[in-house]
């Protein structure tokens, strides 16, 4: 994990416009879902991804440092992850 | 030698409309569909045709189909995913007596996994009683399985009614449609149901293409990992050619429903009006309430078996019931439940008609079937009544 894409525990959750409910579902959909949900949602909108899936720890932060989206931090809830990303650029 | 195949819950023959559509994707149409380039995506959006027409068929949306490759593997999906998936809220199922194996024996595996199961007795049509499922509901109640329509007796459940309490109690409801959809109409709305499962060689698909229904927002644990097919629900790459003639009999079912529904119930009412005048025979199953194409009888003082055989020797093809009483010679666990004494359980035929049954063919079985009974119980060792097995006194009643 690079200096880009440190972990951020959130307190509590946060408002989002749009959640995808991903628990169970196993690498890469996390990444395929983001994909597939932040190009429904306008800029500076929240979208929410729910995972149990560990890898996504890594794999999300990554993401939104590549894509130049901005990742809000993550909220451990009892048996899974809530991971929050504000969408600040469009995917080509 | 006539052929009469009175044997269609156990398969239909495919549609030739269904083997057209599927032709191609042997052929020319052989890309992955997850492949991204042409053949690929002609691949992939055949798939995605399919499950439009195949979610139409049942009223659901084409992102609550996952493609699976028989109703069994549905089945175990809905029963297993369900319950890993839920079970930190609870480890208590409930399932009925009638259900179909790949329910009943993927129950007995969750037991052993620690799970709780109770199963519902049904009455002696067949019937679950919908407020034995409501009694039987505990705190730690996470999912309700109950089949749509037995295969084996033909009696539709209340399942709108057992889904209501379900959706009442905030329990996931799963019914096991295989034997109803395409041959009555079936909608996931109206029913209740949360998951459903079905199969297309039930209305002339092929063999190898099955679905799960899972209503949206309902998590489930993947039977199959690996790829991401299906939403990464279900791995492994498509059998696209039997998805395609799942797609294209489920436009068809959906289609010709009620004309297929009036084919079959005016030959089955004749081959049950005739047949029940013979002597010590009973229907099995609920006497309205049933598969339009559905007649299944218990008859005294022979075997299924042999019934089967001289049929088979004048060309009728049918059943004996489940796959106990034809393969295994045990008496069936759903006749048996509905109270049915086991050894007149042992007398168990099954006639499911089409639609390539024709009124000729019920004629001839109508001329058929009793002579074969009454050579049957000639030489039946019982011909003169049940005295010596384990229970003389219960008949069945006409």
């Amino acid at each position: 994990m690079n200096e880009h894409t440190q972990l951020k525990f959130l307190n509590a959750p946060i408002n989002a416009d749009s959640t995808t409910d991903i628990i169970y579902m196993m690498c890469p959909m996390h990444l395929l879902t983001i994909e597939e949900k932040i190009r429904e949602i306008k800029n500076g909108q929240v979208l929410s991804i729910l995972t149990d899936y560990d890898g996504a720890l890594e794999d999300i932060p990554a993401w939104c440092n590549k894509t130049g989206n901005e990742f809000m931090g993550i909220y451990e809830d009892s048996d899974h992850y809530k991971f929050y990303i504000k969408k600040t650029k469009e995917l080509p | 030698m006539k052929k009469i195949y009175l044997d269609y819950v156990a398969t239909n023959p495919l549609h030739p409309e269904v083997l057209d559509a599927m032709l191609p994707y042997f052929n020319e149409l052989y890309g992955n569909p997850l492949s991204i380039y042409e053949p690929g995506m002609k691949a992939r959006t055949a798939l995605e045709q399919a499950r439009e027409s195949t979610a139409s068929l049942i009223n659901a949306k084409s992102k609550e189909i996952i493609f699976t490759a028989s109703g069994a593997e549905a089945n175990n999906f809905a029963l297993k995913g369900i319950a890993y998936a839920n079970q930190s809220k609870g480890k208590h199922l409930i399932v009925s007596k009638i259900e179909h194996h790949s329910i009943l024996n993927t129950a007995r595996f969750l037991e052993k996994q620690g799970f709780a199961v109770t199963y519902l007795p049904a009455d002696k049509n067949g019937t679950v009683n919908p407020s034995d499922v409501e009694k039987a509901v505990t705190k730690e109640t996470i999912l309700i399985s109950v089949i749509h329509a037995s295969p084996e007796i033909g009696t539709i459940e209340s399942i709108a009614e057992i889904g209501a309490i379900a959706k009442q109690k905030g329990i996931i409801i799963h019914t096991d449609a295989v034997a109803s959809v395409g041959n009555i109409p079936v909608d996931v709305n109206s029913l209740n149901v949360d998951l459903l499962s079905f199969a297309a060689h039930q209305f002339y698909g092929p063999k190898g293409a099955a679905a799960l229904y899972v209503r949206e927002g309902t998590r489930i644990v993947p039977l199959i990992y690996g790829g991401i097919q299906e939403g990464g629900r279900r791995a492994g790459t498509e059998n696209v050619p039997a998805i395609v003639g799942m797609g294209k009999a489920a436009e068809l079912a959906k289609r010709d429903l009620q004309k297929r529904i009036d084919h079959v119930k005016a030959l089955r009412d004749k081959l049950i009006e005739n047949t029940s005048r013979i002597d010590k025979i009973l229907l099995t199953g609920h006497p309205q309430l049933r598969l339009p194409g559905h007649a299944s009888f218990v008859v005294e003082y022979i075997e299924g078996e042999a019934m089967l055989l001289l049929l088979a020797a004048k060309g009728i093809y049918c059943a004996s019931g489940s796959a106990c009483s034809s393969k295994a010679l045990k008496a069936s666990p759903v006749l048996l439940s509905i109270g049915v004494p086991s050894h007149v359980a042992q007398g168990s035929v099954v006639f499911t008609l089409g639609q390539e049954t024709t009124e000729e063919d019920i004629q001839y079985f109508n001329e058929t079937f009793p002579q074969i009974i009454s050579r049957l119980r000639q030489i039946s060792p019982y011909a003169k009544g049940w005295e010596g097995t384990e229970d003389s006194t219960c008949t069945a009643k006409k």
